[in-house]
């Protein structure tokens, strides 16, 4: 019957019960609406790179490592001389190895040379493989492979043209050899996306007449004798390794590690991710702050209604009191209001969280490669929203406590 | 012998924080299933008297006996027990709670009373006192605040009666009824006090009603009160 009448009570209420309801609701759905974006945001990060067990370039940082040849972001210290890529390709343990060389652009995205078995055994998120949105992987030496989001901007299809510039941010452009678009990759969410593919005898071509950097001044070899040239590649800038066995990942790490002809590094990108995870974790504990004070901000707001209408409600205190009711009841009758008010915000909360979620996924996975997963409430989150239930009932604990020093002063008439 | 409903022996209460508001009542006995009629005008002490009757406040010094029970003596939590078991409220307005349904609004105090609630015998003895009390047979299920004024009276008292407790006490409770609907509405509550043997003090300031009543006393002749200094 207490349940019922405190019910009862909250609807006789409606509007402002409404609306405190509502603001609960709306800070719930935004604090578990971050939680998703960081764990999905967490997940993507992590699930840019899978099925590659360690990648390998010249000696610097594990972060940096990661950065350059997984994001594209940063440059490579060195090189790797095609020699040491050669040894390590040789070596027992090595499934599978695929090189990378970066270091020239096309307008703002960054040019990769490879070969084209990266198309295979590049995989992210899970097991995803690469797809060919339109035309096929590069079959000519001037053949180029371009991400989704390069031809979503730049407005690229298959058999167009593109010259590529020389290094990063120069004025430079490699314009006696062109390129023509062979193939769109269909979107995946990850640094491929703003990537463009070329074959490394493609990056070694468009190199025949330099040297250090620069272009030898008045040497311009023509296409034709490029072709014929032998373009294997002198050094690359990282590789992506897998191996037979998950057993001797960190036996051919340390191999690596220890290689005496020049300094490498290899990093298991599972590891490096999680490092630079930590570095970003700074951002994500601020924002999942202040999500958190929208909340208390709410239950706050949930505290002066009930406040501002024990004026109101101190003829009610006195029935109660009239008919039996302790003072602890009447405590307890707050209580369990707020707490009621709480878990109607949290479920509504929950249910806009996920109407939302509904709604906005597709177009957060199109727009960001953001892929935010819709199941069930975690223990995380559930503990969570018990967490905003309790805080709820502390919260009311003062205009409880407030009703209960009222309903002994008043007695049974209210002299208001 | 039977014990009286309502016993006030030497009686001195202030309310604590109120300007020092404070009253005494040296003696008043309201005997087992008697009605007396209690004359007083505003601010002549009866909200604090009827009070210290049921049991909200309790007096600083001398006895409030309700059915032989000395109310000071009990700790709060067993006085507000002894309250919903023993003693039926009827308000002057505002006397019901008006989201709940007029069922829950009858059986509220049989919450808080077990021996009430036994001696009431749940939902069947509230369907009685409405229709004794003339309410419609469809009213148990609707919300209370959509009732008229004439019938929430009437509820009230059947919330007041149900489980016969020894002593009911009423504020005014025909002050907001027209002079009609007061008599039929005060010939409905003689009759269920008498049903079920509970004594009935009432306080108004309407000597007109005094006809109907075993005494009328004036407050004026049984309580002194002091404003102190405001």
């Amino acid at each position: 019957m207490i349940l019922r009448l405190a019910i009862g009570s909250l609807l006789a209420r409606a509007l402002t019960v409404g609306m405190t309801v509502l603001a609960i609701a709306m800070s719930v759905a935004l604090f578990l609406g971050v939680e998703k974006l960081r764990t999905g945001a967490r997940a993507s990060f992590a699930d840019t790179i899978s099925g590659t067990d360690l990648i390998v370039g010249a000696r610097s940082g594990n972060v940096q490592l990661l950065l350059y040849s997984v994001f594209r972001i940063g440059n490579a210290t060195n090189n790797v001389t095609w020699e040491s890529y050669q040894d390590i390709a040789n070596r027992g343990e090595v499934d599978w190895i695929v090189p990378i060389s970066l270091g020239d652009s096309h307008r703002q995205f960054r040019v990769m040379g490879t070969t084209s078995e990266f198309f295979d055994r590049y995989k992210f998120r899970g097991d995803r493989s690469l797809t060919f949105a339109d035309g096929r992987a590069m079959d000519d030496l001037y053949d180029t492979v371009i991400g989704a989001d390069v031809a979503a901007t730049l407005g690229y299809e298959v058999g167009d043209p593109i010259v590529v510039a020389h290094g990063l941010a120069s004025f430079t452009e490699h314009d006696d050899q062109p390129f023509r678009v062979a193939g769109i990759l269909a979107k995946t969410g990850t640094p491929v996306d703003r990537t463009v593919i070329v074959s490394m005898e493609a990056i070694e071509a468009i190199h025949v007449d330099w040297q250090s950097g620069a272009k030898i001044p008045g040497r311009t070899t023509p296409v034709d004798q490029i072709r014929q040239m032998d373009l294997t590649p002198t050094a690359i800038t990282a590789a992506l390794v897998g191996t037979k066995s998950r057993l001797q990942i960190f036996a051919l790490q340390r191999w690596i590690n220890e290689y005496p002809e020049e300094p490498l590094l290899a990093v298991m990108p599972g590891v490096a991710l999680a490092e630079l995870w930590q570095i970003v974790g700074i951002a994500e504990t601020a924002l999942i702050g202040v999500s958190a004070m929208v909340v208390v901000t709410a239950l706050l707001g949930m505290m002066a209604m009930i406040l501002s209408s024990l004026g109101e409600r101190r003829r009610e205190m006195a029935i109660w009191r009239a008919m039996g009711a302790r003072p602890a009841t009447i405590l307890g009758l707050l209580v369990l209001e707020a707490v009621l008010m709480a878990l109607a915000g949290t479920l509504i909360g929950m249910a806009l969280l996920y109407g939302a979620l509904a709604v906005f996924r597709p177009l957060i996975d199109s727009a960001f490669g953001l892929w935010l997963p819709i199941d069930p409430p975690s223990g995380r989150e559930l503990a969570t929203l018990a967490i905003v239930i309790g805080a709820a009932a502390l919260a009311s604990l003062l205009p409880a406590l407030r009703a209960y020093r009222l309903s002994l002063a008043d007695g049974m008439m209210v002299r208001t | 012998m039977t014990k009286p409903a309502l016993s006030l022996s030497e009686v001195a209460f202030s309310w604590p924080g109120r300007s020092g508001f404070s009253l005494t009542c040296p003696a008043f006995d309201l005997a087992a299933g008697e009605s007396v009629l209690l004359l007083g005008e505003s601010g002549s002490g009866k909200s604090t008297l009827l009070s210290l009757i049921c049991g909200i406040v309790t007096a600083d010094r001398g006895q409030v006996a309700v059915n032989g029970t000395d109310l000071t003596t009990l700790r709060p939590g067993a006085r507000d027990r002894f309250r919903a078991d023993q003693i039926g409220v009827i308000f002057q307005q505002f006397n019901l709670l008006p989201y709940a349904s007029v069922a829950d609004n009858i059986l509220l105090p049989l919450r808080f009373a077990k021996a009430r609630r036994d001696r009431a015998g749940g939902r069947d003895e509230a369907d009685r006192l409405c229709t004794a009390l003339g309410l419609p047979g469809d009213v148990m299920g609707q919300p209370a605040g959509r009732l008229s004024v004439g019938q929430q009276q009437r509820v009230a008292v059947a919330r007041a009666l149900i489980g016969a407790p020894p002593l009911i006490v009423a504020d005014e409770p025909t002050s907001a009824l027209d002079a009609a609907t007061q008599d039929s509405f005060l010939s409905l509550l003689f009759e269920q006090c008498a049903r079920a043997g509970s004594a009935l003090l009432m306080v108004s300031h309407d000597e007109r009603l005094g006809a109907r009543f075993d005494r009328v006393v004036d407050l004026a002749d049984i309580v002194t009160t002091d404003r102190g200094t405001a």
